[in-house]
């Protein structure tokens, strides 16, 4: 048996829903005040709570690449907060042997005035690695990277895909004992995601121990051997990844939700300015099955923050196995005013797709006509559905038109000769 | 899924990495943890934070290092004019030039130490909130970074003082000791300001207030021997009040050696500083949650 080199133990991480924290010291003083002359009752009155991590015990062997799973708000970032001891539990223990070193962000100090070169320096420190060590990585990094000839450049003027090959060249090179990765590999063009997904292995070849978090269910089947689900803090699940995500993709939200309420819901995405805001996403029918030769619509209300014109809408549809299917993009052509709540109906008509489940993420995009495209809001993992054969009765030839997730049209076949 | 046992003192069982660290991570800490031993273990990191401060500051201005000098040398002048000719303070003796600069020195130092490092919890937000160090870098950081503009007001200061004919003797080897007093105290300062304006926002308005009024509490204006001699301990706990005199005397040599208003101040500045890592240490915790 191999050692054991974390082990979390009741792990329980309570949060305040209004976040009293940084409000004002006016309103600390005018409450204590107040508590004066109200006894005691006002201290154990108001806190709403909720319980972000509950009773998470787990154990992670040397060496092994374990994933995290789990919807929004599940818990995993914060249980990654936890372990990287950027906060901490609110009741519950964990130990961790080895050097320890979290991924939760690609450039976690970076700074726009400082060069390439300068900024390997400064974040490699803050990621923990000596100075000595990022002397000898050096040239992996910057190779890495492919930034050479901008290292004496100012990273400001970098292009995004530079900045983040390089923060995640940096980042690569660390060596801790241990890994903690959240979501970040979804940085740079497909082929540097490859790139940095085969650096991950051979961190993990290299007989490193890495607990990476992914909202990618084929990055996770991909990359790791066991998987740990969570779900509204608690951990449900544990076991071979393929049983696991099996599990977790049977398990929808609400298991008959058509109706996903998202205005406050996180978003997972770093920057999104939500302009305008996804409210409210909607199946058109009461239970999430769709006959497969059926036509599905979805009702996204949408608030404005501010006024926009105009814009477009867009779904992502995930398969069976979490890898993206198809992208459906709407006509940029809406527009709405400041503090406007307004619905648009997207038709999928044909929907092409064989049995199955799937899922969708809807985005407000902007720029898609021509320019930098950039997304205004975007809700992963929504709309779940399940695609069923259709209503007549399933015949042998239906069902062989179906394999493969899309189920394209009557080809036209014809003799050439 | 695994049943976790207990932890004991040796909670992950095997023995291959018994010489890595190991790590506990528990709900409640100690009631007092300083944990000095992970200052040093973090020592590049807070060379690192200094050297990216100073490349930075000066990266970002077009006359750089100048403005180590200007704010003392005009405040100086202003000093000179108002508070010496127009108003007549006593100076025992040293030229108001002399007399006002050697007080400047070390309070725009301590000054700009505590504006810079009030803040420094708060703009580094984006990165408490994504990895783990010990954030007590940040406010100590803060404060040393200055040291560089200290050192170039310091040049200025010696070439004023061959000017005026006062040459410096060894008493002025005391800088060093004094200077130390000022680091710690403007430390042990930061790390209140920092931690409260973390959690409180309000602080950052509290600041410039703060700083305006230490400098009146502080002989920088008018000599410490205008304080009534029953008082002086008093006068004393402030630390600056201790710092300021000391420049004066081991620069100048005309005031008394200010030997009780010292003791006193660094006793003082203990106080201070061991509350604010008290302090400081329990905001840590909480401070990625709130940020």
């Amino acid at each position: 048996m191999r050692d054991i080199v974390i082990r979390a133990e009741n792990i329980s991480k309570q949060y305040r829903i209004v976040e009293r924290g940084h409000n004002a010291l006016r309103d600390v003083i005018t409450h204590s005040v107040k508590s004066l002359f109200t006894a005691s009752r006002s201290r154990t009155r108001s806190p709403n709570t909720i319980w972000a991590l509950k009773d998470v015990s787990f154990d992670v062997e040397h060496g092994e690449l374990i994933g995290l799973i789990g919807r929004n708000g599940s818990g995993k970032s914060t249980l990654l907060k936890i372990l990287s001891r950027i906060s901490s539990p609110t009741s519950g223990t964990a130990a961790v042997r080895g050097r320890l070193g979290s991924l939760l962000e690609v450039g976690t100090g970076f700074h726009g005035e400082l060069t390439g070169r300068e900024n390997i320096y400064l974040n490699g420190a803050i990621l923990g690695m000596r100075k000595t060590q990022i002397d000898r990585r050096f040239e992996e990094i910057i190779a890495f990277a492919e930034v050479d000839p901008f290292l004496d450049t100012p990273v400001k003027h970098y292009s995004s895909g530079m900045y983040v090959r390089l923060a995640f060249a940096v980042a690569a090179h660390m060596e801790p004992d241990i890994l903690l990765v959240d979501e970040v590999l979804a940085v740079g063009d497909s082929e540097f995601q490859q790139k940095c997904l085969k650096k991950m292995r051979q961190v993990a070849y290299d007989g490193r121990t890495v607990v990476f978090v992914s909202h990618n269910l084929s990055t996770i089947q991909a990359l790791t051997n066991r998987t740990l689900l969570l779900d509204h803090g608690q951990l449900v699940a544990s076991g071979p990844t393929t049983e696991v995500i099996q599990q977790y993709l049977r398990k929808p939200a609400d298991a008959s939700a058509t109706v996903y309420e998202v205005e406050d819901a996180p978003r997972e995405t770093a920057n999104l300015s939500r302009a305008v805001s996804i409210v409210r996403l909607a199946l058109d029918r009461p239970v999430s099955r769709v006959p497969q030769d059926d036509t599905l619509a979805i009702l996204a209300t949408v608030r404005g923050t501010m006024a926009v014109k105009p814009f477009a809408l867009a779904t992502v549809i995930y398969g069976p196995a979490g890898l993206p299917v198809g992208t459906l993009v709407g006509p940029e052509t809406h527009s709405i005013e400041r503090g406007e709540v307004a619905t648009f109906k997207i038709v999928l008509p044909q929907l092409r797709l064989s049995p199955g489940s799937y899922h969708c993420a809807l985005v407000v995009i902007q720029g898609n006509s021509g320019g930098a495209q950039h997304d205004l809001d975007l809700v992963p993992d929504v709309l779940h559905f399940e695609v069923t054969p259709p209503r007549e009765a399933a015949s042998v030839r239906t069902w062989r038109r179906a394999w493969g997730p899309i189920r394209f049209a009557e080809p036209t076949v014809e003799r050439l000769d | 899924m695994k049943q976790a046992t207990s932890i004991s003192s040796d909670p992950l069982t095997g023995s291959a990495a018994t010489d890595s660290p190991l790590t506990l991570i528990r709900a409640r800490h100690r009631w007092f943890e300083v944990n000095l031993a992970e200052l040093w273990e973090y020592r590049e990191l807070l060379y690192f934070f200094v050297w990216r401060d100073l490349k930075v500051r000066y990266k970002q201005t077009v006359i750089g290092v100048a403005w180590a000098i200007i704010q003392p040398l005009f405040t100086m002048i202003v000093f000179s004019i108002f508070f010496g000719r127009l108003a007549g303070l006593p100076s025992n003796g040293v030229p108001y030039p002399i007399f006002y600069y050697t007080a400047l020195l070390p309070w725009t130092y301590f000054a700009n130490a505590l504006t810079h490092a009030s803040n420094a919890i708060v703009s580094h937000q984006q990165v408490i909130t994504k990895v783990y160090f010990a954030r007590i870098l940040l406010p100590i950081s803060a404060v040393l970074s200055g040291l560089v503009d200290f050192a170039v007001a310091s040049v200025i200061l010696f070439g004023m003082m061959l000017l005026y004919g006062i040459p410096p003797t060894w008493k002025a080897l005391w800088l060093l000791p004094l200077l130390l007093l000022t680091i710690l105290t403007a430390i042990g300062v930061s790390l209140w300001l920092s931690a409260l304006n973390a959690l409180y926002r309000d602080v950052r308005y509290a600041v410039p207030f703060l700083v305006q009024f230490w400098m009146f509490a502080s002989p920088v204006a008018y000599p410490a021997s205008l304080v009534p001699d029953r008082w002086q301990w008093l006068y004393g706990l402030n630390p600056m009040a201790g710092v300021i005199e000391g420049f004066r005397w081991a620069l100048t040599g005309a005031a008394q050696a200010p030997g009780p208003l010292l003791a006193a101040s660094s006793a003082a500045v203990l106080v201070v500083l061991a509350a604010g890592l008290f302090y400081f240490q329990r905001m840590e915790r909480t401070v990625a949650d709130v940020v």
